[in-house]
């Protein structure tokens, strides 16, 4: 399939040719491609048989619609027709798909979406301008000579972590005790979580340039050694988090002896049937972990010793306040904030050290690192070390905010999800991984919010299922418009006269 | 003679094989301290595999390589060492260290004994003042209290970091590469390249520095450059270089000790002036096809 | 003895399985140097191509000649796998070739978690059983406190399993396509100076392992008697393990390596726990990469200074 972007542009009807094969030929594999898998269904019947449904429409959907954005990707130039046209398409199919599937007859909504989206497809083509250098900027990778003022950057991340303070008074204010709570909950919290978890990999991954696949594993270590002496010692949480951290970090330097001399691949490999490990052995050994059945009640987050209750001697009635569960969330939620900005400043600061700078060394090179008489075996298990402590510490975070686990929070998903928040931010960006994970994390949770397609393609629609479907794809696409992530130029961590970024393509990848 | 009368680097029998292939066979050799010794010799006769047997980056099949860091060493004493299973003991002159059972970070953090590669290796994707930091990254270690005192702010590890950052200007002067300090490695000219690595190597202040190359791929002035700089490094810090190199005008001017390999084996040693009229280091290079280094080492007769 | 006997029956019929579908990863990973994640769904998504189209044949078609329905199941899903794999690569592979090492490997997750979820949309969570077939079977030993039994669909799997190995070794060792694999292997850019078209060759590589990984499909269909879609995952480990164990980018090792993981499993299974099954697994992998990451079948690797 030659995309054919010729420089010299052909002639039009050649090119409406052109594109009309394309399409036909895009439309012909859409079909090849649907044919058993979407064109037909099987539901059990009553007597447990396999019974065979045939959705012809959906295949012809598809290959109409993965036709028609060939057709406009080959007759289009510049991106920005490219995304117009699409979105018109999908716009149009989404008018179709409520009229045909969900038998919907709204004139206003059917024929409203149908034209807006026939309207942009046919905007796009005047709007296909030509755009400058796009190509040539895309194949000779920039190199930015921009100087980084640090009195910008420090001011910015002052400003970052000040409207993170104020994120969840903000939402209390703005929504009200009820309303807020999915604010502060699903999204700063979780995002929060994953951006701890994110920093801590970033670690292993970004700095020190071991692809680590069974991350997953030291946050089960750190949930876990919370639950179980949390429910079996009476111990409190604030004595808890750093032996949990401890813990993890021990696992980490167990996993680290035998597979730090493994490179590339197959260190992910091994990291990664460690992680499954984990989980089998939380799955079957039900004596000490309760199997999949989990373990509940996990005493609750006090304030500093005062439970979040409705009692005489809760938090509520000794600071004067209403009762109220919010509480407990926003507490949670500024002690995620800070477990956080710990790793954060640790990080940074660990950057500036030199077994920072032997991280990044032996991420660039590593037998120039032992020919400069660093050790490389206790390089890497210090940040593996490290990374798993951050995992346990954000283990037990996670332990005591549910009150409940069990191993299913802690797949082999979780640790490709980490993963990628570390690719696609930026191996070894601490901004990067913190965006990437507000765009995944809250880009998936957003997804949530897609219950008014029920409305219209009525109650058996579950939106919440094409959650990962989308998020599989967007890790695809992310990764095919970014390869290096967000932020892909590194901070060099000190400087003579100015810090300049160094540019991504000189930044070395890691031997494993 | 420095080579017999103060020798540092004892290599005596050293072999090495690669399943049946047999890169380095029997070979033994001084090198003294002070001097510069050339390692020289047709391509594939196994030069590099002596640097990384030295360096500790293979381990010799068989064979001693004994390391005299602080003076000269009593054969006694090197032979007592070989006996025990120790890989360091001291002489009445100070350290010894026998490199073959050492590991490759242990040999440059403590035999002190640096290189540099024939393709070089820096860490491109950071700056030039970073590669000279990373060099120092041992002393640096302690100071920040392996870590743990430099996380928390306390202990001496500002003020060192401040002297690491001292000596790394040193050396770019020296290198006139100043003005480039806060660029990428990899955006250096070639030339630059190769000799930000010897300053890198130099960082940590080695008692022997190995060069695999120095002068490949450099221009005529570079190389004019280089040998000045190979010489300061000899005269001014008192560092004994061991260099491998085809270039024979470096070879012939600047050393002061050339040990000759052919297939594994040494075929001469010993002062410029002797090699070059040595009828069986002529016919090594004349046989061996390389006609061009025969012409340089026979042509530097006259 | 009759029940190791048995064992080692169920163990091998097991370890074609594996073996099948580490091919494509060890094809893939020989070529391009990359763990072809999504690997492990395409098997999946394969195994429920072969459900439809023999629910199609025997239902709507109506052929009962299960021989016949097989054999026509068994060409169809490995076409329309091999187009999912070439769309795969083409997709979401080659825009990343010789870009950032991980780039394709977080690609290739995406593609896994995508093909997973997809499948669950467009055919449901549930298990999808098929009718048990080719369950006739021939006693090998009588008499004993227990029967060796062998089924036919067992003799079914080890029959495709062996018939089809020889086509692909064939193709892969004495065709001008397995010299231009073996070319790209050694040298990628060196083989494009010589004419070959790298590219290319990658998709049939890539359509290979689709097509085997299809035959797999449809045996594990034929053999438990159901999927699941996230029946991708465990088995694709497994698979990626025998490759692993037998050398990666080595055909008869992956092949041997299948047998030995399915060997071992069953093996545990019956003997230790069928608990930690997976659990045994993931260990032979973690052993055998760190004591042997060259495999039974492949080559050392010498550190290049």
């Amino acid at each position: 399939m030659p995309a054919g972007r010729d420089t010299s542009s052909p002639p039009a009807a050649h090119r409406l040719n052109h594109a009309l094969r394309e399409a036909g030929f895009a439309a012909l594999i859409a079909i090849g491609l649907s044919f058993p898998i979407l064109a037909l269904g099987a539901e059990p019947d009553i007597n447990n048989q396999l019974a065979l449904q045939t959705r012809w429409s959906w295949m012809f959907t598809a290959a109409v619609l993965i036709g028609s954005a060939r057709f406009f990707a080959v007759m289009l130039d510049s991106s920005r027709a490219r995304l117009l046209a699409i979105a018109g398409l999908l716009c149009t199919a989404f008018g179709f798909g409520t009229w045909y599937f969900a038998g919907i007859a709204d004139p206003k909504i059917v024929g409203g979406t149908i034209a807006a989206g026939v309207l942009a497809m046919l905007a796009a083509f005047p709007a296909d301008k030509p755009e400058k250098n796009a190509h040539s900027a895309a194949k000779t990778p920039a190199r930015p000579a921009t100087n980084l003022s640090s009195t910008a950057a420090s001011l910015f991340s002052a400003a970052g972590i000040g409207a993170l303070i104020a994120f969840p008074l903000a939402m209390l204010w703005w929504f009200g005790s009820a309303g807020s709570l999915k604010w502060i909950n699903n999204y700063g919290i979780q995002i929060l979580i994953f951006v701890m978890l994110g920093w801590g990999l970033n670690i292993v991954v970004g700095l020190a340039g071991l692809l680590d696949l069974g991350y997953v594993a030291f946050y089960a270590v750190g949930a876990y050694t919370y639950a179980l002496l949390a429910t079996q010692f009476d111990l409190s949480f604030w004595i808890c988090l750093p032996l949990a951290g401890i813990m993890a970090a021990f696992w980490g330097i167990l996993l680290g002896f035998p597979v730090l001399r493994l490179r590339g691949d197959y260190l992910a490999l091994v990291t990664l049937a460690f992680g499954e490990i984990i989980h089998l052995v939380l799955t079957n050994w039900s004596d000490l972990t309760n199997g999949e059945a989990g373990i509940l009640s996990i005493p609750r987050v006090t304030f500093f010793g005062i439970p979040f209750t409705a009692g005489e001697d809760g938090f509520a009635h000794l600071f004067g306040l209403q009762f109220s569960p919010i509480h407990r969330t926003i507490f949670l939620f500024y002690l995620i904030l800070a477990l956080a900005l710990i790793t954060n400043f640790a990080t940074l600061r660990l950057r500036r050290l030199p077994i920072g700078r032997a991280w990044e060394a032996l991420r660039e090179d590593e037998i120039a690192c032992r020919s400069l008489g660093i050790n490389t075996t206790n390089t890497k298990l210090t940040a593996f070390a490290l990374g798993a402590m951050f995992g346990g510490f954000a283990g037990s975070f996670f332990a005591v905010r549910q009150g409940f686990i069990n191993p299913n929070s802690f797949t082999f998903m979780e640790s490709a999800w980490i993963l990628a928040i570390v690719v696609l931010g930026g191996m070894g960006s601490q901004i990067g991984v913190a965006l990437a994970a507000i765009v995944m994390v809250g880009g998936t949770e957003a997804l949530r919010e897609l219950d008014f397609l029920k409305q219209l393609f009525g109650q058996d629609f579950n939106p919440v299922q094409y959650r990962m479907l989308i998020f599989g794809l967007a890790m695809v696409l992310m990764m095919i418009w970014r390869p290096r992530g967000f932020v892909s130029t590194r901070t060099p961590s000190i400087f003579l006269k100015e810090r300049k970024a160094v540019a991504a393509d000189l930044v070395g990848e890691g031997h494993g | 003679m420095r080579w017999q009368s103060d020798p540092l680097l004892h290599v005596e029998h050293l072999t090495m094989r690669f399943g049946g292939i047999l890169a380095v066979n029997d070979l033994s050799f001084t090198a003294g301290r002070g001097d510069i010794t050339a390692l020289i010799g047709p391509n594939g006769a196994g030069k590099t595999t002596v640097f990384n047997c030295i360096t500790g980056f293979y381990k010799p099949t068989e064979g001693r390589i004994a390391f005299a860091r602080d003076g000269r060493a009593a054969d006694a004493d090197v032979a007592a060492l070989t006996q025990t299973s120790k890989r360091h003991g001291r002489s009445a002159s100070g350290d010894i260290y026998l490199l073959e059972r050492m590991p490759d970070f242990e040999i440059s953090a403590q035999a002190k004994v640096a290189r540099t590669f024939q393709n070089i290796r820096l860490f491109q994707g950071m700056t030039v003042l970073e590669n000279l930091i990373v060099a120092q990254h041992n002393p640096l270690m302690q100071a920040s209290g392996w870590t743990l005192l430099g996380l928390l702010g306390v202990g001496p590890y500002r003020a060192r970091e401040r002297d690491a950052i001292e000596k790394a200007k040193f050396w770019l002067n020296k290198i006139n590469l100043l003005e480039r300090a806060d660029d990428a490695a990899g955006d250096l000219p070639y030339g630059d390249q190769r000799r930000l690595e010897i300053a890198r190597a130099m960082c940590m202040d080695p008692v022997l520095l190995c060069l695999d190359e120095p002068a490949a791929g450099l221009n005529p002035r570079e190389t004019a450059d280089l040998n000045t700089l190979l010489c300061m490094l000899r005269d001014e810090q008192n560092t004994s270089l061991l260099l491998i190199e085809h270039d024979m005008n470096v070879v012939m001017q600047i050393s002061d000790h050339v040990v000759v390999l052919d297939y594994g084996t040494k075929i001469a040693d010993g002062a410029p002036a002797a090699i070059r009229s040595d009828p069986k280091v002529i016919a090594a290079y004349l046989g061996v096809a390389d006609e061009e280094e025969a012409q340089a080492v026979a042509g530097d007769r006259t | 003895m009759e029940f190791f006997f048995q064992q080692l029956i169920n163990g091998v019929t097991l370890g074609s399985i594996y073996g099948l579908i580490a091919i494509g990863y060890t094809m893939v990973f020989g070529i391009i140097g990359m763990v072809n994640f999504a690997h492990g769904d395409i098997f999946m998504v394969s195994a429920f191509i072969a459900l439809l189209l023999f629910l199609a044949l025997t239902t709507v078609i109506g052929i009962t000649w299960l021989v016949l329905a097989f054999i026509i199941v068994l060409l169809l899903a490995m076409f329309f796998t091999s187009l999912w794999s070439w769309v795969i690569e083409r997709l979401a592979y080659r825009p990343l070739r010789g870009s950032f090492r991980l780039a394709p490997l977080i690609s290739a997750i995406g593609m896994s978690i995508f093909l997973a979820n997809f499948v669950q949309v467009v055919q449901g969570p549930r298990n999808k059983p098929i009718p048990p077939m080719f369950n006739e079977t021939i006693a090998l030993t009588s008499g004993g406190l227990f029967d060796v039994t062998l089924a036919w669909k067992q003799i079914v799997i080890m029959a495709v399993t062996v018939i089809l190995l020889t086509v692909f070794w064939y193709i892969v060792q004495k065709t001008p396509l397995g010299r231009a694999q073996r070319a790209c292997e050694q040298d990628r850019k060196m083989a494009a100076l010589l004419g070959i078209d790298v590219d290319r060759t990658i998709s049939i590589t890539f359509i290979m392992g689709a097509a085997l990984a299809a035959v797999a499909g449809t045996l594990y269909l034929i053999q438990f008697g159901n999927v699941n879609f996230a029946d991708g995952f465990i088995p694709g480990v497994k698979a990626f393990t025998a490759a692993v164990l037998g050398g990666i980018g080595s055909i008869p090792g992956a092949v041997i390596g299948g047998l030995l993981i399915g060997l071992i499993e069953v093996l545990w299974s019956a003997y230790v726990s069928s608990d930690y099954k997976n659990v045994a697994a993931f260990a032979i992998l973690i052993v055998v990469l760190i004591f042997m990451p060259q495999g039974l079948l492949g080559k050392p690797e010498i550190e290049k200074v």
